[in-house]
């Protein structure tokens, strides 16, 4: 801080007027001052606190790295490659990371040119680059419901317009894209591109089917659209067999020498071994990639190249049975997420039982719960951080517009260790069968209840979309209510508070 | 307040309005600064009473908002080691916090406020409470605010258009705090009236500040000028917060996230300007305010009725915060306003003697 009477140019004492200090608001661009901080995001900064049970973040588990084998490769990066890990690398991102890259798309089953490949900073810079290569102020995104929360932010400061679809148990339903298409065709506005997470979705938890796949490559095609294939999560299978990505659909139809040419693919270290590395990757189309390169020479020049060579001497690791490291520490990780997936799975239904549903997730890092749609998470939040020193992510995050997915939640199971798990949930089950009670006493017996709620189609109709009380006076979220009716996000346990609408849901089983 | 002096500016803290107060704080740190002042910013944790022993700051400014700033405590403990802070005293800090209390005593007083109910959570288990929401509802009759009874932050607040929303408004609000307000809602405007002990040892009626504030008139003074005359309120500008959108009832999204502008001066009459002001200094009086505080009301748009809402003893300072702009409008900068609420911790009757 500057000394009393020792500002350049001023006379005297400083006389800052609120004037003065709302210049600063005033040479604010129109697209930052769109960015405003949420109440709800700050209370989720409130959960960061040491004694909090933190279920709340994107994280994967870091601590099963082997520090011996971080401490050899960070010696061998310095030793072998000094000058250049402290020089600047291309903004492309170095042949031997590219080589890396090459090898985590071939275990999904996808081959990639490595001209189309650039090296961002973690995945998340993918998003950026590409909102700023492709989106104008109104500009529309088709993105799913919910969404990434992380996506929602970056959309928000490119000003675009979100259109969110409605996810069931098979990822997001294409009949209802295609509405949307449709809709926004007829009010003259053309999508820029589609933004998916095929596997295990963030925060969903849900898995496109491999027909969905086919139709959106389709799709895309028919219309000429790009669709951003978000695939942090494709090689944390748990179960199941592994679907082919996007690109590849898309580069099959394209035939030929194999690149797509309509779809994005973003890709990332940060779930497979490190998001302190901040290490991640686009592959598109040339003219495309091209964007993307000029957005991020402006952005930040170049990707670490300490980081780029440490990932390039990782993969170039043995492990056992002549098996690469990387593959060997990936099934570790494999291992314990599964664990731990299944050990929130458990608690869940031990806590929450019949107040909720949520998704059994074949891979990832996340179920996402849905409660009984009067229980907004955002106040169910506030509460079990106070009272129960334990924090989730509300659903409402994962919406555009803040207020839908308002009695969902989002819980890391990854990155938590399994008795965090078990305590976390029980104290959430404890603040939630709270707030159920004091809703039954205030609502007198179940019946009344019901009947109360018949006329706005009951809450059994449409329990994912958690509306809050105040929604209904909001326009309809967008293509959001055709999926509802086919489906809810995967297996669910029923609410015996909502017997009426229970055959209608069992279908979806 | 010519002679420098140590000041540590209390902000953060656990609450849900930490961003909010850090920022404040921030602001009225730098003023403080520039105003010559040895400044200690202080985030408010468990080791705030032994710092400030170890310290011995001349004068506590308060930048805490929410419930650890205002509700009182805060300033009981300051007094009790022997601290000097600035603001209102955790008398009056009990009454505006507590909405509930406030609007009892508004109530009392004959000043306009929406009608209302409280209810505490205990009641609904030990007394059988439920049962009479719906009775509560007719008497009120809808449609509804619901309000966390001590929670600074628009988060809870909770707005029911028909009955069946009335019990989920009721569980959200109570996510906050164990005792609620049912209020009748108000539809109209929504106005700040900031209100300012008048400068130092100046006359009081002649610091009036801005050529429409013409309130704290002598009239006022009767009431409860006897022991200082030198700190006669004044109401500075009405702030109008206008929402962006029309049909908006969503109180989170209203305050927080962008959606509203504000004008000041609000763009009214001079007599609903005047009333306004009127009764902010009534409130600010009534509820036992000192050095300064804002008061929130709503102009009804089918009556043109002005009620009282909420007072605040720890407003934001922020850039864009409400008194800031108030009393700009004003002719009095962000330096001079932090003077000023600095002057109030000097000008309380308290038990502590102020060494500034």
């Amino acid at each position: 801080m500057d000394p009393p009477g020792k500002r350049p140019g001023e006379r005297g004492r400083t006389r800052a007027t609120a004037h003065e200090l709302a210049r600063y608001e005033a040479l604010f661009s129109a697209r930052t001052r769109a960015m405003k901080s949420s109440a709800m995001r700050e209370m989720m900064a409130l959960t960061e606190r040491p004694d909090v049970i933190s279920l709340a973040g994107g994280l994967p588990d870091t601590t099963t790295f082997a520090p011996e084998l971080y401490a050899k490769l960070m010696a061998r990066v310095a030793a072998d490659s000094t000058a250049r890990a402290l020089q600047y690398g291309p903004t492309e991102g170095m042949a031997a990371t590219v080589e890396c890259i090459v090898q985590v798309m071939a275990a999904e089953g996808t081959s990639v040119d490595p001209q189309e490949i650039i090296v961002t900073t973690g995945g998340q810079q993918v998003i950026d680059l590409v909102c700023k290569a492709l989106i104008d102020p109104g500009d529309v995104i088709v993105a799913e419901a919910p969404t990434y929360p992380g996506a929602v932010p970056t959309f928000g400061a490119y000003q675009a317009r979100v259109a969110q679809i409605e996810m069931d148990a098979d990822g997001m339903p294409i009949d209802e894209l295609e509405r949307t298409l449709d809709r926004l065709a007829a009010e003259g506005r053309r999508p820029k591109f589609i933004y998916t997470i095929p596997n295990f979705q963030n925060p969903g938890g849900v898995t496109m089917s491999l027909e969905r796949r086919r139709r959106l490559v389709e799709v895309a095609r028919e219309r000429e659209l790009l669709v951003l294939e978000d695939n942090p999560y494709g090689l944390l299978r748990y179960e199941g067999d592994p679907l082919p990505t996007l690109y590849s659909l898309d580069a099959e139809a394209v035939g030929g020498r194999g690149a797509a040419d309509l779809v994005i693919y973003l890709g990332t270290f940060s779930k497979i071994l490190s998001p302190g590395l901040r290490l991640g990757w686009a592959v598109a189309p040339r003219p495309v990639l091209e964007k993307l390169n000029l957005g991020k020479q402006g952005a930040d020049l170049c990707t670490s190249p300490v980081t780029q060579l440490f990932v390039s001497a990782y993969f170039a690791e043995g492990g056992d049975g002549g098996q690469p490291r990387w593959l060997q520490y990936l099934e570790e990780l494999r291992a314990l997420y599964r664990r731990r997936r299944d050990v929130m799975l458990d608690a869940l239904a031990e806590h929450f039982g019949e107040h909720g549903r949520w998704t059994q997730p074949q891979g990832g890092l996340f179920i996402w719960a849905t409660l009984d749609q009067r229980i907004d998470t955002t106040d169910l939040l506030a509460l079990a951080q106070e009272s129960e020193r334990v924090a989730f992510v509300p659903g409402r995050a994962a919406y555009m517009d803040g207020r839908s997915g308002a009695s969902s939640m989002r819980l890391n199971f990854a990155g938590v260790p399994d008795e965090d798990i078990r305590e976390g949930v029980r104290r959430i089950g404890r603040v939630l069968r709270e707030q159920v009670g004091l809703y039954g006493t205030l609502t007198g017996s179940s019946r009344a209840a019901r009947s109360q709620r018949a006329p706005d189609g009951g809450p059994s109709a449409r329990p994912a979309r958690g509306e809050a009380p105040p929604a209904k006076t909001q326009p309809e979220p967008r293509a959001a209510t055709g999926a509802t009716e086919r489906g809810e996000l995967a297996d669910v346990v029923e609410l015996p508070r909502r017997e009426e609408g229970a055959g209608r849901r069992r279908r979806d089983r | 307040m010519s002679a420098a002096g140590r000041v540590a500016v209390l902000k953060g803290g656990p609450s849900l309005e930490r961003h909010v107060s850090l920022r404040s704080g921030a602001h009225a740190q730098e003023a403080l600064e520039r105003l010559g002042h040895e400044v200690l910013g202080l985030d408010v944790g468990p080791d705030l009473v032994p710092v400030l022993r170890a310290e011995r700051p001349d004068v506590a400014f308060i930048a805490l908002h929410g419930r650890d700033g205002e509700e009182g405590t805060l300033q009981a403990l300051l007094e009790a080691i022997g601290v000097p802070y600035t603001g209102s005293g955790p008398a009056a800090c009990a009454r505006c916090t507590d909405k509930a209390l406030a609007k009892h005593l508004m109530r009392e007083a004959g000043i306009p406020t929406p009608d209302f109910h409280f209810l505490r959570e205990e009641s609904i288990k030990q007394l059988g409470a439920a049962a009479a929401v719906e009775d509560i509802e007719d008497r009120l009759g809808l449609p509804l605010v619901v309000k966390p009874a001590r929670q600074g932050s628009a988060l809870g607040v909770k707005f029911a258009r028909a009955s069946d929303e009335l019990p989920a408004a009721m569980v959200g609000a109570f996510s906050y705090d164990d005792r609620i307000v049912i209020e009748r809602y108000v539809k109209g405007r929504d106005l700040a009236v900031s209100v300012l002990d008048s400068a130092g040892r100046e006359p009081s009626t002649d610091g009036n500040p801005g050529e429409r504030s013409s309130s704290g008139s002598p009239g006022e003074r009767s009431s409860s000028g006897r022991r200082e005359e030198a700190r006669d309120p004044v109401a500075l500008p009405v702030v109008e917060a206008v929402p962006r959108e029309e049909e908006f009832y969503d109180y989170e999204s209203r305050y927080e996230i962008g959606m509203t502008t504000f004008v000041c001066p609000a763009e009214l009459g001079d007599r609903t300007t005047a009333r306004a002001q009127r009764l902010a200094v009534e409130v600010y009086k009534l509820l036992g305010c000192h050095g300064v505080a804002r008061v929130d009301l709503m102009l009804a748009e089918e009556d043109d009725e002005l009620w009282v809402l909420e007072t605040n003893v720890v407003p934001g300072m922020t850039e864009t915060s409400l008194l800031p702009q108030a009393a700009d409008a004003a002719g009095i900068g962000f330096d001079e306003l932090m003077a000023r609420v600095l002057a109030s911790a000097a000008t309380r009757t308290a038990t502590v003697p102020v060494r500034l």
